[in-house]
């Protein structure tokens, strides 16, 4: 098994690897492809423009009132019977989850679906601590096999397609190589049945929070998420602290926003609305329901009336399926819990400018993240503020900022500015080519490895329209 | 979706804003313009102090830089005429990003005027002019890539299928992933070289294999960018190569 490591630092070298892979390639762009028509067709006819506003201003009433809706959120959970706790940091969230599974002697936690658990490293402290986590959503147990890391936030491993995902289960579970997926699917099922039984943990994420009602609110469609919940005698969901809304009456249209987003899907198989432990006279779900909520650098990100914006969030994963770059790269190359857009607009700040510097640049502007988003997070501009804060010319309150800045290339910009705003110097030209030598050859060089480098053209426009000019004054007067 | 757009009647004149790239590069394609607007009547004012709508540094993070450039295009355009940009990523810096890089500044009014002005080349010959073109070329088989700016940000996804449909002889082809970036993105093309080729060759395929004999483009970051994917696989001696052109280019040599 090649265990390989992945970090933002080496995104270059990571991206060449993968543009290199032909069937990294194809198993991206097919799933994309896929992805994407899929999405296309479960809007069909509905006025998905006017329902994008709505998501948006429901995330953002939220994140207005984020302080309120948060000891709202904590009141009424606790009134439910759910235990809350909060987390400053990644560090702490997991030892706070480490010792409520100590409490309980627990040796065993099964595991949903939970981007901020991967964020935060649980299953790693976990295990450190001899406490065995399994992750029961097919494609984060495929990966957990594989001993790699999510490559989408939605869809785990999407990265592997079915032969390699038989060959992984083969080598690791002893199944037959069989390209029969409801065999596969069946043999996971199975496997994973036994665990859940067994497991004395349930850990799981939060799609919402509910603040009015305190409740949790589980998007899924394996049933693992359910089980996860009701089965073991202890369930305990972590989540980042954005993901609180305000009312129940919120959650219909951010639901319908992200299935369709995601998979496409008009509803998911399993929608799960958690609101306490078992009640006396209940038959089933679990003793004890905790609440871990995680800042982990989001009250920092509030701070900032733009890069707020990052908050809104609702983990669709529809901004890396329409992403270009993602598609041809995949979810590792980006090295970061979180890839693509998102990722690139939030792991800055949970790693700081310096180890992602090379996230915020790794997009065209194109614009195709920003277009499906379905709550209307300005993606391109908050990559271009990041780049700005990089290069030392923001507002500086992103960890790392200024880490890019170059002196040589800041003086090819005041080189640039300088000519720019000199138009009789600009017309002169100094030879029209000469105004974008900032460029240098060797920043020219990886372009004319593809390309024929551009042309300067004889005469400029300026020229042009001049000698234009002259032609139609002649034309006139006779 | 843009929200709607209302559009002016046309006027006498309007001011051409040329772009550093078409005046450096593309000269042909800004003059080209330049005809088809005066072919409708309107007197073209082609300011002379023209340089750089600031884009490169304002997309690369340098926005003292670019605010300092874009400063110096506002002055440019005091009478009320429209402003036309042959390219939808200078439209699009200059129509939505001058007003963010100048907010709570002295010149955010004047920001926001300029930006109200801004019109691309095609939606102007569409939504404003209404041109009528008479296609007086050979049949051909032709691919058009929409800029992504043009595209996005300023919603203009028809305007320049819609005149090259006026071209009788002109059949336009339809390519897979028609909305996908080239992988020109400015200064990414040069960040991120390997992963902006590998779009550009994937563009270059879906042009060709759509059965294309020639491409046009709204924007000429994009032009240089498949253009010269495609010059350098020829010059590899691979097969069957598309050339390309600006769009205003193309449509006045076919109707003039
Ligand atoms: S940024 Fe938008 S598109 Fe991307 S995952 Fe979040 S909600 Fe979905």
């Amino acid at each position: 098994m090649n265990v390989q490591t992945f970090t933002p630092q080496a995104f270059h070298r990571q991206a060449h690897d993968a543009l290199g892979n032909p069937q990294i390639r194809s198993n991206f762009r097919r799933a994309m492809d896929g992805l994407m028509a899929k999405r296309r067709d479960a809007f069909g006819d509905w006025d998905i423009e006017t329902l994008r506003d709505l998501g948006a201003n429901i995330r953002l009433r939220a994140l207005a009132k984020l302080p309120d809706l948060l000891e709202q959120l904590e009141a009424n959970c606790q009134a439910n019977g759910i235990r809350v706790h909060w987390a400053e940091d990644g560090e702490q969230a997991c030892r706070i989850i480490r010792e409520l599974c100590e409490a309980r002697g627990a040796r065993h936690v099964i595991k949903g679906k939970s981007m901020v658990s991967e964020e935060m490293h649980l299953n790693d402290h976990l295990e450190a601590a001899g406490i065995e986590a399994l992750e029961s959503d097919l494609g984060e147990y495929l990966v957990q096999l594989n001993e790699q890391t999510p490559s989408h936030i939605i869809m785990p491993a999407i990265h592997l397609n079915t032969e390699e995902i038989s060959d992984v289960m083969h080598d690791r579970t002893g199944t037959e190589r069989t390209i029969d997926v409801d065999y596969l699917t069946a043999a996971a099922r199975a496997q994973l049945r036994e665990r859940f039984m067994a497991a004395d943990v349930g850990i799981s994420g939060v799609n919402f929070a509910v603040a009015e009602t305190g409740t949790l609110c589980l998007v899924e469609n394996e049933g693992n998420g359910r089980m996860t919940t009701t089965v073991p005698p202890v369930h305990i969901a972590v989540t980042g602290i954005e993901k609180v809304v305000e009312h129940l009456r919120d959650v219909p249209p951010l639901y319908a926003l992200l299935t369709r987003s995601a998979t496409g899907q008009h509803v998911t198989t399993y929608f799960n609305m958690i609101s306490g432990p078992r009640k006396p006279g209940e038959r089933d779900g679990p003793e004890e329901v905790h609440l871990v909520l995680v800042d982990n650098g989001r009250s920092s990100i509030y701070q900032d009336n733009e890069l707020l914006d990052t908050l809104r969030c609702i983990r669709c994963g529809a901004c890396m399926n329409h992403c270009p770059v993602y598609t041809r790269v995949g979810g590792h190359t980006y090295g970061t819990t979180y890839p693509g857009p998102i990722g690139s607009i939030l792991m800055p700040h949970l790693m700081g400018l310096e180890a992602t510097k090379d996230l915020p640049s790794a997009s065209s502007l194109c614009g195709a993240c920003g277009e499906v988003c379905p709550v209307k997070i300005p993606i391109p501009d908050l990559l271009v503020r990041l780049r700005k804060e990089a290069v030392g010319e923001g507002r500086g309150n992103v960890e790392g900022a200024g880490v890019k800045r170059d002196r040589k290339e800041v003086l090819a910009w005041k080189g640039w500015q300088w000519l720019a705003t000199h138009p009789g110097a600009w017309r002169a030209g100094a030879g029209v080519a000469g105004k974008f030598r900032f460029l240098s050859p060797s920043r020219l060089g990886p372009w004319t490895d593809y390309r024929t480098a551009p042309k300067p053209a004889a005469t400029s426009l300026h020229a042009m329209v001049k000698q234009h000019r002259r032609k139609l004054e002649r034309e006139d007067e006779k | 979706m843009t929200p709607i757009k209302l559009y002016p009647p046309k006027p006498d004149k309007v001011y051409f804003f040329g772009t550093c790239l078409i005046d450096m590069f593309y000269p042909q394609a800004g003059l080209d313009g330049i005809r088809l607007l005066e072919r409708e009547g309107i007197e073209v004012l082609f300011p002379d102090d023209q340089t750089c709508c600031g884009q490169p540094a304002y997309t690369s993070g340098y926005h003292d830089e670019a605010r300092a450039v874009a400063e110096a295009q506002l002055d440019l355009f005091p009478e009320p005429w429209p402003i036309i940009v042959p390219s939808g990523s200078c439209g699009g810096m200059m129509r939505t990003h001058y007003p963010q890089l100048f907010a709570g500044s002295s010149r955010s009014s004047q920001a926001e005027e300029v930006a109200g002005r801004i019109f691309e080349l095609t939606e102007f010959l569409v939504h404003v002019c209404h041109v009528r073109l008479e296609d007086k070329g050979q049949p051909q088989r032709v691919a058009m890539h929409t800029s992504c700016s043009a595209r996005r940000e300023m919603g203009l996804a028809e305007t320049g299928p819609g005149l090259l449909s006026q071209l009788t002889n002109v059949t336009l082809v339809e390519q897979v992933r028609a909305s996908e970036c080239c992988g020109f993105g400015g200064t990414f093309a040069v960040r991120h070289p390997e992963v902006s080729a590998a779009m550009v060759e994937d563009k270059t395929q879906a042009i060709e294999s759509a059965g294309a004999e020639h491409f046009v483009t709204s924007d000429c970051g994009c032009l240089m960018n498949i253009g010269g994917r495609f010059e350098r696989k020829r010059q590899d001696g691979q097969e069957g190569q598309v050339g390309g052109e600006h769009i205003a280019s193309y449509l006045w040599r076919r109707t003039s």
